[in-house]
């Protein structure tokens, strides 16, 4: 089961009320490479994959979960005194006329998640490299966010973001050696 | 709304997050590095630290955690603000 914990994992603070900049981090909350896709892929894959790599799985797909807690908390907090105004001069009027402020699954198009967006194919070696890619685009997806705000505030949390990527990234390669291993072994049975 | 927000709430807050990145950490390299006693010991050294640290900000900003992993005061304190988005 899951416990739930009061508190972000690293702290969310921006500077001003930015609708536009909550669109574009959209993309990390309902997007392919988003940290909902992130969590439900490897909490997915983890009951057929080999059981030395379903605690890393187990362990990132949690801590996606607290990423996309602060995604949440960077678009309520960017969003939260907007007007209706203001939500449209974002680009966010349809968004409004279906949610008001509320938040929604979607990416920074607007297109609502899909589980096509994520795979699990019950080959050990395919699901994790579907997963060092995609901690590779969340990579990217961060630094391109970072690149589109002038907010210091929400781009030191962006940063933090971005770096877990990069261990994530390094944590599933090093279980991908750990399962190569393995198989070489059993040659030799 | 945020009555018990003070400057030392974010203080303790900041604490309790940075142990929590070191033991993410280590758990994560733990994970691929099984045998790593070193690892380990600092990992079991920090989970004490952290449950220190936890008390202490339980004790005066409420619980952190449901489903009886925190103790609540009368009355109960889970509902009560803030919510990790609302500081």
């Amino acid at each position: 089961m899951w416990v739930y914990e009061k508190k972000l994992q690293y702290p969310v603070r921006v500077s001003k009320c930015d609708p536009l900049m909550a669109k574009f981090l959209l993309e990390q909350y309902g997007g392919a490479d988003g940290e909902l896709a992130a969590a439900l892929r490897y909490l997915n894959q983890r009951y057929s994959i080999p059981d030395k790599v379903i605690g890393l799985l187990t362990d990132i797909g949690t801590e996606e979960f607290a990423h996309l807690e602060m995604i949440a908390t960077m678009v309520y907090k960017l969003t939260k005194d907007a007007t209706p105004d203001q939500m449209r001069a974002a680009g966010l009027g349809d968004h409004y006329a279906a949610h008001d402020n509320a938040l929604f699954y979607q990416n920074a198009s607007g297109v609502p998640w899909t589980a096509a967006y994520i795979q699990a194919k019950g080959d050990p070696i395919a699901d994790l490299y579907e997963d060092i890619a995609a901690e590779e685009k969340a990579r990217a997806t961060y630094q391109w966010l970072i690149d589109l705000t002038d907010d210091v505030d929400l781009q030191d949390s962006l940063k933090f973001l971005r770096e877990r990527e990069i261990v994530h990234s390094l944590r599933f390669r090093e279980a991908v050696e750990i399962l190569k291993e393995k198989r070489d072994e059993k040659i030799y049975y | 709304m945020h009555k018990m927000v003070d400057d030392a709430y974010y203080k303790q807050l900041h604490e309790l997050q940075a142990v929590d990145f070191v033991l993410v950490e280590l758990n994560l390299y733990l994970d691929t590095h099984p045998m790593d006693a070193n690892a380990i010991q600092q990992y079991n050294q920090y989970a004490e630290l952290r449950m220190r640290i936890a008390h202490q900000f339980e004790s005066q900003y409420g619980p952190l955690m449901n489903f009886g992993h925190s103790f609540s005061s009368v009355p109960w304190a889970w509902n009560d603000t803030p919510w990790p988005w609302q500081v």
